[in-house]
């Protein structure tokens, strides 16, 4: 399978281990990944806030990209990355005027063929290869899958996964050989965009976020986008309490990846704020050995009647 | 010869105002085929109608045409006047220049010239009209009620009470419906099984009601007076003639946990089992897909896993080798009361309708429906009547009722109100606190919707007296959190989030029609609309009736009703059946379809298009009897006059009387002129 | 689009709120019927003065002078909750996006200080280098909130991780970004259009 590639802004800086375990999972799962070359900023909250036009032409000048660089289908790893495109490509295929306008913005030819995937979709589609590839099945870890927002929300543009009752990211953590664990705050935002300009409300939405995933019993959050990693990782410090015990918050591409025996290091798992090294430890030790089945032994068994 | 009187109307200052009738007059009677024109003030009026039958004797008219209002207003009128004078009332027609003219256009000129027009049009037919006689068809005088609820039974009892026969067809093992399930219904808080069952005891004992349960409709021909329907008894695997209803293949039943439908699901039941102790008839069903017998049978054992209730019974009444029969019959008018059955939030839905992921699809064991409440609620129920939660049994503190589930919702799928949720969350708020005094009931609704007899006042005791905390804001979403329901709602009034830990949590889910119901209705030919729910024949003024005859709708099948709705719509379902039945024979409007059979082909292609059902066959044979060949038949009491088969029949071999194709291109000439 | 228009209420002929979001966004904010099904499950109802439902029935009573007064729009945080959960198809996100246009246009002194600032370095240094440099908008953000030492710390922690840049990025495409960013304008062409 070959697939464009779009990392957006933050798989190259403060999300880097985002894209580097995105890429190296893939690779691992036979995914060609082939970056668009030249892509821009898709405009993110700050174009879609406040300037309608903007934010689709930004996104659109990336899907343009794509389809004169030949390339069918864009994965883009960050979910508001792929909220942009995806929403770009729906409104310009619904709108004929608003069409119009973009083309003339653009400049370029545009015919919007391109589709646009996300992680959690590609990963999904994959079970199979990857259930198949496990070296390091992660028996034992409990895993508590935050969709956040934009992975599933608004219903048309997100598409592929139920929005009140998703189970793609389960059904990923599950084939990594993980136990998902039932938890009330999957789906609740993150505080996305307002981490720098209004903190407090990150540091409170984070928090309730990271508090009901440590009641689940879980071991790690798993997140598919680079805004909610950040919100829950960067900002965790502020939102723990002392005494209280840190949570891990893992991409889904750096735990596939970990099942998959690729070194954590190659995953990018050494550059998070909250330490992974309870996961890499926990994924190094053997699974452990499945106990003996017990077997009725005829007239031996004491209780039998 | 023709000779057509032509009266033209001013009606007072409706048409006058705007067409010169006396205009009209003057050049209808320069018309050829015209031997009387004059024009008048009122001619529905006594004097209006006697310079009619003046006319028609003095001129020995052949034919009249009254330029006036619609015909739907006074045709009837006109016509009796020709009859009274002795003309053929079918020679009698009316030119609408009132709302097809006077009333449309404002230029006085220009209207009178198309109010000749149109005058015209309808004399150039007249000239060709044929004197027609009235249909009239026998009537079966026997109705048949499908469905057992309140509706059904009201109905059945009124037709009987009547003087009437009626079968009363039921698809579950007993009568009662959903009100059998309720426990106190609103505004009296009366007990429901007990204002209904002394109704469902005299169905049963009726001598004029013949009660078929656990039985469907499955096939249903013919026309109003004249229905010929097939019923299909299903096998209870108990001879309903020996059973006694004694209870003892119940007790003895080893398959005792299935989920109780009568319960809603919260309560279990044997495999052969009556629904509720108060079933009518009392009388058993087996289930055959939970039964151990039928189960083993089912995999090929040959050795029976199971017969206790048939050993157990001293009457020989269990019969594992019933199967279903059929019966048939002729009925005069049919009677839809099918009732409803409540929207469920899950996730598996009919393609137009989607559910609440929001609230758990309901896989919460906490988060009920209101059937379910009213099973806990009832003596009769579960929990003999105590208000205990499902997931552990315990009493629930804090319960909170969501209004509005389904219902007001067009992303689900459902746009109209269910009318009646209000009005029974009031309730089951009452009933709760009436059963758990420290309990707290809080309601999240967004209107409350109480416009019945002592309903408002009702809503008003819940809140006032009985301590219910309505808070005006829909429930964005319900989630378990260990042992309580976490309701994450608002309320608009004061603007405050509010959540709640509710121990118990009950949804008042949308009505929808019964499963089944676009089958049956295709069986009726009904219409029904996009919900399923039985199209009636006009919104407000044929409430009770289809727009197909002789098939009357009472109830939920039609609409979201309350129990005192049913009831009224039974009733007047009856009144109009017993009008009906008031006659031996059926009189019809004879501008129906009549084939010549010397010209049919025997190509049955109006067969094909009749939506009605209306084209029959018959086999013309010589004296020897050999047969010569078919022709199509046009079945007058069936035929609804729509033309279809007119249009189609390619040698022309058939037209409606009154409307033939040498008529009408007689009016399309006359305003070609 | 099929979808009715609403009826001009505006006096002496001027547009009202709900029509010129019609005329924006398709949308027909008279559906609201005040359910509160989105406030309910809002993550910023509990910081906001103006919740979804506020804001739908001000745009209904055609109040725009207390919307565009009132910095609760700019706490939206664009999760598209309340769309997802609205009976009639609202779309309150998208509502909120067409009036914070419109206030960047016609309110700008009422929008809070920060998000107004981080909206705008972001968007500048978009322009500048066609792609996200965080040292470039924090610095820019910095500079027109004064907030100078807010996540100074983290810095250096960052860095070390390897999660800086310290030179913007490079495309040859800026060009082409900056052009998009002059042909898209201001607000206010799209709503005299």
């Amino acid at each position: 399978m070959k697939l464009g590639y779009y990392p957006g802004c933050s798989l190259h800086a403060t999300g880097r281990e985002y894209g580097e375990s995105t890429v190296a999972t893939l690779r691992a799962l036979e995914v060609e990944l082939r970056e668009i070359d030249d892509w821009s900023c898709c405009g993110a909250t700050s174009a879609h806030a406040t300037n309608h036009l903007l934010s689709v032409a930004l996104p659109a000048r990336n899907l343009a990209l794509a389809e004169a660089q030949g390339l069918d289908e864009v994965l883009a790893p960050c979910a508001a990355c792929f909220s942009r495109l995806a929403t770009a490509r729906h409104e310009i295929a619904a709108d004929a005027a608003l069409a119009q306008r973009v083309a003339s913005v653009l400049d370029r030819p545009f015919t919007n063929h391109v589709a646009v995937r996300n992680v959690v979709d590609v990963l999904r589609a994959s079970i199979p290869a990857l259930k198949a590839k496990v070296m390091k099945p992660l028996a034992g870890m409990k895993v508590a899958c935050y969709y956040g927002c934009l992975l599933l929300r608004p219903t048309e543009i997100a598409g592929f996964d139920d929005p009140e009752a998703p189970t793609s990211m389960e059904d990923v953590v599950r084939a990594t050989g993980a136990t998902p664990v039932g938890w009330n705050m999957r789906l609740e935002c993150c505080g996305a965009a307002l981490s720098l300009a209004r903190t407090s409300s990150v540091v409170r939405l984070g928090r309730a976020i990271v508090e009901d995933a440590r009641r689940a019993g879980a071991d790690a959050i798993a997140v598919a986008c680079p805004m909610c990693h950040s919100n829950l990782d960067f900002r965790q410090s502020a939102m723990t309490r002392r005494g209280e015990a840190e949570m891990p918050v893992v991409y889904l591409t750096e735990l596939v990846g970990l099942a998959l025996g690729i070194d954590p290091a190659e995953l990018g798992l050494g550059r998070h704020f909250v330490s992974t090294s309870s996961l890499v430890a926990r994924a190094a030790a053997p699974p452990p050995a499945p106990a003996p089945a017990k077997v009725p032994q005829q007239g031996a068994a004491k209780g039998v009647a | 010869m023709s000779r057509i009187g032509v009266f033209v109307c001013h009606c007072g200052e409706n048409i006058g105002r705007t067409v010169d009738a006396a205009r009209v007059a003057r050049e209808l009677s320069t018309l050829p085929g015209v031997a009387h024109s004059e024009d008048y003030k009122y001619m529905c009026s006594d004097p209006g109608q006697a310079l009619i039958k003046n006319a028609i004797a003095e001129k020995k008219l052949t034919g009249v045409v009254v330029a006036a209002c619609s015909p739907h207003m006074h045709e009837k009128t006109f016509r009796r006047a020709c009859s009274s004078a002795g003309l053929n009332p079918f020679l009698c027609e009316m030119a609408n220049i009132r709302e097809h003219c006077s009333w449309i256009h404002g230029e006085r000129e220009r209207a009178t010239d198309k109010a000749v027009d149109l005058t015209r049009f309808i004399v150039e037919k007249v000239k060709r009209n044929v004197p027609l006689e009235t249909i009239r068809i026998p009537v079966e005088r026997r109705a048949l009620v499908i469905g057992g609820g309140i509706a059904g039974i009201q109905a059945a009892l009124d037709i009987a009470d009547g003087g009437r026969e009626v079968v009363l067809v039921e698809k579950e093992p007993s009568i009662g419906g959903h009100m059998s399930q309720l426990s106190e219904t609103f505004p009296t808080l009366d007990c429901s099984q007990c204002i209904l069952t002394p109704r469902m005891v005299e169905v049963y004992q009726h001598p004029r009601i013949k009660l078929l349960a656990y039985s469907e409709v499955d096939e249903v021909s013919g026309y109003i007076g004249n229905f010929t329907v097939k019923i299909r008894r299903k096998a209870r695997s108990v001879d309903e003639n020996l059973c006694n209803g004694c209870g003892a293949c119940q007790k003895v039943c080893i398959v005792k946990k299935v989920a109780s439908e009568f319960d809603a699901g919260l309560g279990k039941r044997t495999a052969i089992y009556v629904p509720f102790p108060q079933a009518v008839p009392n009388i058993p069903v087996i289930d055959r897909a939970n039964c151990a017998h039928f189960k083993a049978k089912a995999k090929g054992l040959k050795k029976d896993a199971c017969g206790k209730c048939k050993e157990e019974c001293a009457r020989g009444a269990v019969d594992f080798e019933q199967v279903d029969t059929f019966v048939t019959m002729k009925v005069g008018a049919i009677v839809v009361a099918t009732g409803y059955q409540l929207y469920s939030i899950g996730k598996e839905q009919p393609a137009t309708l989607k559910g609440y992921g929001e609230y758990g699809y309901g896989t919460i064991p906490d988060v009920i429906d209101g059937l379910q409440f009213e099973r806990l609620a009832s003596a009769s129920g579960p929990t003999g009547g105590k208000i205990l939660r499902p997931s552990d049994g315990k009493e629930p503190k804090r319960v909170v009722f969501l209004q509005c589930i389904g219902s007001r919702d067009p992303e689900k799928g459902i746009e109209y109100c269910s009318k009646i949720c209000c009005m029974y969350v009031a309730k089951h708020t009452m009933l709760y606190r009436h059963k758990v005094h420290d309990g707290e009931a809080t309601v999240f609704y967004m209107d409350i919707r109480a416009g019945g007899k002592g309903y408002e006042e009702f809503v008003r005791r819940a809140i006032e007296e009985d301590g219910a905390r309505y808070v005006r804001g829909r429930v964005a979403r319900l989630v378990r959190d260990g042992d309580v329901v976490k309701v994450y709602g608002f309320d608009t009034l004061s603007g405050e989030p509010m959540v709640i830990d509710a121990d118990l949590v009950v949804l008042a889910t949308a009505m929808r029609p019964q499963p089944g119901i676009e089958a049956l209705a295709q069986k009726l030919s009904v219409s029904y609309d996009g919900h399923g729910f039985i199209n009636e024949a006009h919104p407000k003024l044929r409430p009770v009736e289809t727009n197909t005859a002789g098939v009357y709708i009472a109830g939920a099948c039609q609409a979201p009703r309350d129990i005192p709705d049913a009831v009224a719509m039974a009733s007047a379902a009856a009144s109009k059946i017993l009008g009906l039945f008031s006659q031996e024979m059926l009189e019809r409007e004879p501008t129906v379809a009549k084939v010549d059979a010397a010209l049919c082909a025997g190509c049955f292609h109006c067969e094909r298009v009749c939506p009605y059902g209306a084209v029959e066959r018959r086999e013309i044979r010589d004296r020897k009897g050999n047969l010569l060949k078919v022709v199509a038949e046009v079945n007058g009491g069936v035929c609804q006059g729509c033309g279809t088969c007119q249009a189609t029949c390619p040698s022309k071999a058939v037209e409606l009387q009154g409307f033939t194709d040498e008529q009408i291109f007689a009016q399309i000439n006359a305003l070609a002129i | 689009m099929a979808t009715p228009q609403p009826e001009s209420h505006g006096e002496h002929g001027r547009t009202t709120l709900a029509e010129t979001l019609h005329h924006l966004t398709g949308l027909v904010a008279a559906r609201c019927y005040q359910c509160g099904k989105c406030s309910a499950g809002c993550p910023m109802a509990a910081e906001t003065t103006l919740r979804p439902h506020d804001v739908m029935r001000l745009v209904n009573l055609d109040r725009a002078d207390r919307l565009m007064a009132d910095p609760s729009i700019w706490l939206c945080l664009t999760c598209e909750t309340c769309t997802t959960r609205c009976p009639n198809g609202c779309d309150p996100a998208r509502v909120m996006d067409a009036l914070r246009e419109l206030a960047m246009e016609s309110a700008p002194e009422h929008i809070p200080r920060p998000v107004k600032a981080f909206h705008a370095a972001f968007l500048e240094q978009i322009q500048a280098s066609g792609r996200m440099f965080e040292l470039g908008l924090v610095l820019r953000y910095k500079l027109k909130t004064g907030a100078l030492m807010q996540d100074a710390a983290s810095t250096p922690a960052l860095l070390a991780r390897g999660k800086l840049k310290v030179m913007p990025p490079r495309i040859d495409g800026v060009a082409d970004v900056r052009r998009i960013f002059a042909a898209c304008g201001p607000a206010k062409q799209e709503v005299e259009r």
